[in-house]
């Protein structure tokens, strides 16, 4: 047993390029374990925890590298160590070679591209609310993705965007589509007239891909981040946001997304709402839809419904889902599960709350790592108790890894534990395609669930939505193969899904 | 002191200075008729204030050596004793306005070269560069090493005054530009500059008084080291930045220096202080036989050609350079694109003919070092840590993050209420 | 300089801080992107940062007319 430690100081890597090369050592020959990261207080923490920490770290900086690699033999660990550097060295090299020379700062950036307009900002929590403010300042738009920003920052920065008519998109804002283009984790969806404002990042993947499916389009997908509409920051990208659709000639609809508002919010927003002479669908995640019907807007029951009525509200005619729920229910008909309970894993926040939305009253109890109302905590994330519906891309999960849609990892051990159980009959899982996500999830995840079959012999029934469009450039299509021929049943939406789900649970199948 | 400055408007008039400079050569004399403040029992080394006691391989060594030329000892054993007594005075060659390679000794009898900057007046001294191998500057003391030197003071430094007293004046900016696009960075790389030297030197060298024979010698000592025109291009680097020292609010830098155990920064707004931290360990390619435990920390005064956009930072000039230290041709441009990230401007007089002739990178900041992190880059030669045994390699070394972190606390106490 | 009432007209012109793919993705949609290839200002120390902001601050009140 050999471990070895190497620090680059003053060397920077992004936490995903890291994550990845990380994985990559890891499967080298004789390789026990290996971490290679940023010397920051988390990294070394988990040095420690697993046993690999040494003094040779001592006095390390969140701005060195550090490598530490365990392996059977000497020979193994050196290997291991020059295939990290050789990984290290070929990102380097692609990042910047000869005249093409990368920026390390805004201002640098500014000589290459004097009138950007939108910065994205996903750099981690504790520099990005500095990142926001050079670009207010230097009078950019944000789209801050990058969350452990704390209230006090952000609402110093949306009153700084407030001021100076700029959008701050964030923190914690995964997707927007700006005059068509897609940022971070976005899907491609056609131009058409509907315009979005939403505080949630995959809700509105969902709902722009059902928009673009259904076969309308939009104008604009303004993400404003989770606590737009908390009592501290009072929905001010919020309000900014549905007022500059409501004045843009090319918006006719406006959707807004997001988690109820705070009480103090809540009526002063109707107000300015009211102001918009604009049709508006108000999807307010649990919320009553006759109190929002109440004060003149139209409200939806979910993400699918909140595509729906924009889209009818665009063509004035009706418009139909992309699977009616009585197909859906009838794909659960003479289905033998081979156990009674449901595992969700989910890689999409949004998603996974409607899915414990709209299941809890039918299944009763109800765990999730992120419980809604009337659902219960799990008493470890790690382990699922009875019905499970889990958000593997909340905090507990990616700490120190890359998001679930970029890094299949955790869910595919999950899968692994999930069909070995022998209580469990139906795991259901989310694809989401798009730009910023992994380009073959299906993939990734047909892998995982063969390999579980072997390994424990049970066949639970799959299920899986793919959240996407065919645009996107995963090829949605051939995903929907790829998880077919495996065996899982594909739906169009999250209501499909759970629909399905629903039928499926209740009286086996009839 | 809550005192209103522009400091974009300071480090403006700095760089003006910087960008106006005109380094030549006026003549040579010796050390203690013209150097300010030189005595008898002064040595002057490189890099900032450094004690006998903490002194590394190659210093003491050269002090040794200088002490045995100039007589106050008969042989090591003697001058060790003699540099730990209160008889010896130490201070850095840049409180004296000069610089010095490697050791960077210098005594009140070599002869050096006078460098004085048109534009404002100012002058700044080195010694002659003695050649390779065993010599002072790499901590070396033997017989060899002080017969070179009396060989130097008796012969090299008389033929070449009086070979410029019938030369004249002759420009050291516009040989550095030259050298620039010859393939030299002129810290490590000197063969051009050292070749147009000679071609300046050798006319008027040949109508001077000396023997005939001398005048060969001195040809042939001018020929056979690649480096004599390094100890002209600090000197030169020295007098350019001197302009600038000390403008009120600046935070140009103005010299980066290395003893051998600390490496020292001073920056134009803050008038004679020192900043220094732990000199850095070189790494690049070692010659064959030795390895990293033979190596000496950083030393000599010659970054003061990276304090003014030569060596490291012109290295996309020199792409030889970096072969020699392990890297790709195209690591060369990377390097010197960098340093465009801490630098104010762009030389108008020093260009790189593979980026397209871009002026190099000029005037570091102090503020911009410390905001984006990146480190001045130096490349520079290796010294063996034990005395007499000379270079072992060459390579990239950058000066410690302290010395910046201690000159924004030291800027900010002094100027922000 | 951008603003909101003029956004929807501009072309979108995206600096991207931070995770690389990002500014991948833009590339490759022709969309004009420079990825910003950042690393925590001043070595991640809070302390040179805290300097630098006071000095951009005192810079600030410098510039602007005199105050009583």
């Amino acid at each position: 047993m050999t471990i070895r430690h190497v620090i680059r100081k003053e060397t920077y890597f992004d936490s995903v390029t890291l994550m990845q090369i990380t994985n990559e050592v890891k499967k080298l020959q004789g390789v026990e374990n290996a971490v290679v990261g940023m010397g920051t207080d988390f990294n070394i923490d988990s040095l420690k925890r697993l046993g690999l920490y040494s003094d040779a770290f001592a006095g390390i900086t969140p701005a060195d590298l550090m490598m530490c690699v365990q392996a059977g033999s000497d020979a193994a660990a050196d290997a291991a160590l020059a295939a990290a550097e050789k990984l290290l060295t070929s990102r380097k090299k692609a990042a910047g070679t000869g005249a093409a020379f990368v920026p390390p700062t805004q201002e640098a950036a500014a000589k290459q591209l004097p009138d950007a307009n939108v910065v994205v900002i996903s750099v981690p929590g504790a520099w990005a609310a500095r990142e926001a403010e050079i670009a207010l300042r230097a009078g950019r738009h944000v789209m801050l993705f990058s969350d452990n920003v704390t209230v006090e920052e952000e609402l110093k920065l949306k009153t700084l965007g407030v001021e100076k008519d700029l959008l701050v998109m964030g923190p914690d804002c995964g997707t927007a589509l700006i005059n068509g283009v897609p940022l971070a984790f976005s899907n491609a969806v056609r131009k058409g007239d509907i315009g979005l404002v939403a505080a949630s990042g995959t809700g509105l993947q969902e709902v722009t891909s059902l928009i673009h499916t259904m076969g309308y389009g939009i104008t604009q997908a303004i993400g404003v981040g989770g606590r737009d509409l908390s009592e501290k920051i009072g929905g001010k990208m919020t309000l900014m946001a549905a007022h500059a659709l409501g004045e843009d000639p090319a918006t006719k609809v406006i959707v807004l997304i997001s988690k109820p508002p705070a009480a103090a919010v809540l009526a002063p927003l109707y107000a300015e709402l009211k102001k918009i002479r604009k049709p508006i669908v108000v999807y307010f995640i649990g919320a009553d839809p006759e109190a929002i019907r109440k004060e003149g807007f139209t409200p939806a029951h979910n993400l699918q419904e909140a595509a729906q009525k924009a889209c009818e509200l665009s063509g004035g005619k009706p418009v139909q889902p992309p699977m009616a729920e009585a197909e859906a229910a009838a794909k659960a008909k003479g289905l033998a599960l081979p156990g009674r309970y449901l595992r969700g894993l989910y890689s999409g926040g949004t998603l996974c709350d409607e899915a414990q939305r709209l299941l809890q009253p039918v299944l009763g109890e109800l765990y999730s790592n992120t419980p809604v109302k009337g659902c219960k905590a799990l008493a470890s994330v790690h382990k699922s108790e009875k019905h499970t519906i889990v958000d593997l891309g909340d905090d507990e999960f990616t700490r120190g890894r890359a998001h679930p849609m970029i890094d299949p990892t955790l869910r595919q051990e999950r899968i692994g534990i999930e069909t070995a159980d022998p209580d469990v009959g139906l795991v259901a899982f989310d694809v989401v395609l798009g730009y910023g996500s992994h380009m073959d999830m299906a993939g990734e995840m047909v892998a995982a669930i063969e390999k579980a079959r072997k390994a424990s012999g049970r066949k639970p029934v799959f299920a899986a939505c793919i959240c996407g469009t065919a645009d996107d450039p995963q090829n949605m299509q051939k995903q929907k193969r790829t998880l077919e021929e495996a065996g899982v049943l594909v739906f169009p939406s999250n209501v499909a899904l759970v629909t399905f789900v629903k039928q499926a649970l209740s009286g086996k199948g009839a | 002191m809550a005192v209103k400055i522009d400091v974009q408007a300071a480090n403006k008039e700095a760089v003006s200075r910087i960008q106006s400079a005109v380094p030549v050569i006026k003549g040579i004399g010796i050390a203690k008729d013209i150097v300010p403040g030189m005595k008898k029992n002064l040595i002057l080394h490189a890099g900032p204030p450094i004690t006998w006691a903490r002194m590394s391989g190659p210093m003491r060594g050269a002090v040794m050596g200088a002490l045995i030329y100039e007589g106050f000892a008969k042989n090591a054993a003697e001058a060790e004793k003699v540099a730990a007594s209160s008889e010896i005075e130490f201070a850095p060659w840049h409180e004296h306005n000069g610089v010095g390679p490697m050791a960077g000794v210098a005594t009140a009898s070599m002869p050096v070269w006078i460098v004085e900057n048109k534009t404002h007046g100012n002058r700044a001294y080195c010694t002659l560069n003695e050649g390779l191998g065993k010599v002072l500057r790499f901590g070396a003391y033997s017989e060899e090493v002080i017969t070179r030197l009396n060989w130097m003071r008796d012969v090299l430094g008389p033929v070449l005054r009086e070979t410029l007293e019938i030369k004249g004046e002759i420009n050291l900016k516009t040989l550095i530009a030259q050298a620039l696009q010859m393939g030299d960075e002129v810290h490590n790389r000197n063969r051009a500059g050292t070749s147009l030297l000679f071609r300046e030197l050798a006319p008027a060298l040949l109508d001077s008084k000396a023997p005939a024979a001398d005048k060969k010698r001195v040809l042939e000592f001018i020929n056979g080291n690649d480096h004599f025109f390094l100890n002209l291009s600090m000197p030169a680097a020295k007098a350019i930045l001197q302009s600038a020292e000390w403008i009120e609010g600046s935070t140009i830098l103005t010299v980066m220096c290395r003893n051998g155990t600390d490496f020292g920064i001073r920056v134009a707004g803050l008038k004679d202080r020192w900043f220094t931290g732990p000199a850095q360990q070189v790494k690049g390619l070692l010659f064959p036989g030795f390895s990293e435990a033979d190596c000496n920390p950083d030393i000599g005064d010659s970054a003061i050609t990276e304090t003014c956009g030569l060596g490291g930072f012109s290295m996309a000039a020199a792409p030889a350079i970096v072969k020699f230290v392990g890297g790709a041709a195209g690591d060369a441009l990377n390097y010197t694109q960098k340093m465009y990230e801490i630098t104010e401007t762009e030389s108008t007089t020093f260009q790189i003919p593979s980026l397209d002739f871009r002026g190099s990178p000029t005037g570091i900041n102090l503020l911009r070092v410390c905001e984006t992190g990146i480190l001045p880059q130096i490349n520079t030669g290796i010294a063996h840590k034990q005395p007499a045994i000379g270079q072992v390699g060459a390579g990239l070394v950058n000066p410690p993050m302290k010395c910046f972190e201690d000159a924004l606390e030291a800027y900010v106490e002094a100027y922000v209420p | 300089m951008s603003s909101l009432k003029t956004l929807f007209r501009e072309e979108v012109k995206v600096f991207n801080v931070g995770i690389p793919s990002f500014a991948d993705d833009l590339k490759r949609q022709n969309v004009p992107v420079a990825h910003v290839e950042w690393r925590p200002p001043a070595g991640g120390n809070k302390r040179v940062i805290e300097l630098l902001d006071r000095i951009k601050l005192w810079q600030a009140a410098c510039q602007s007319p005199a105050k009583s």
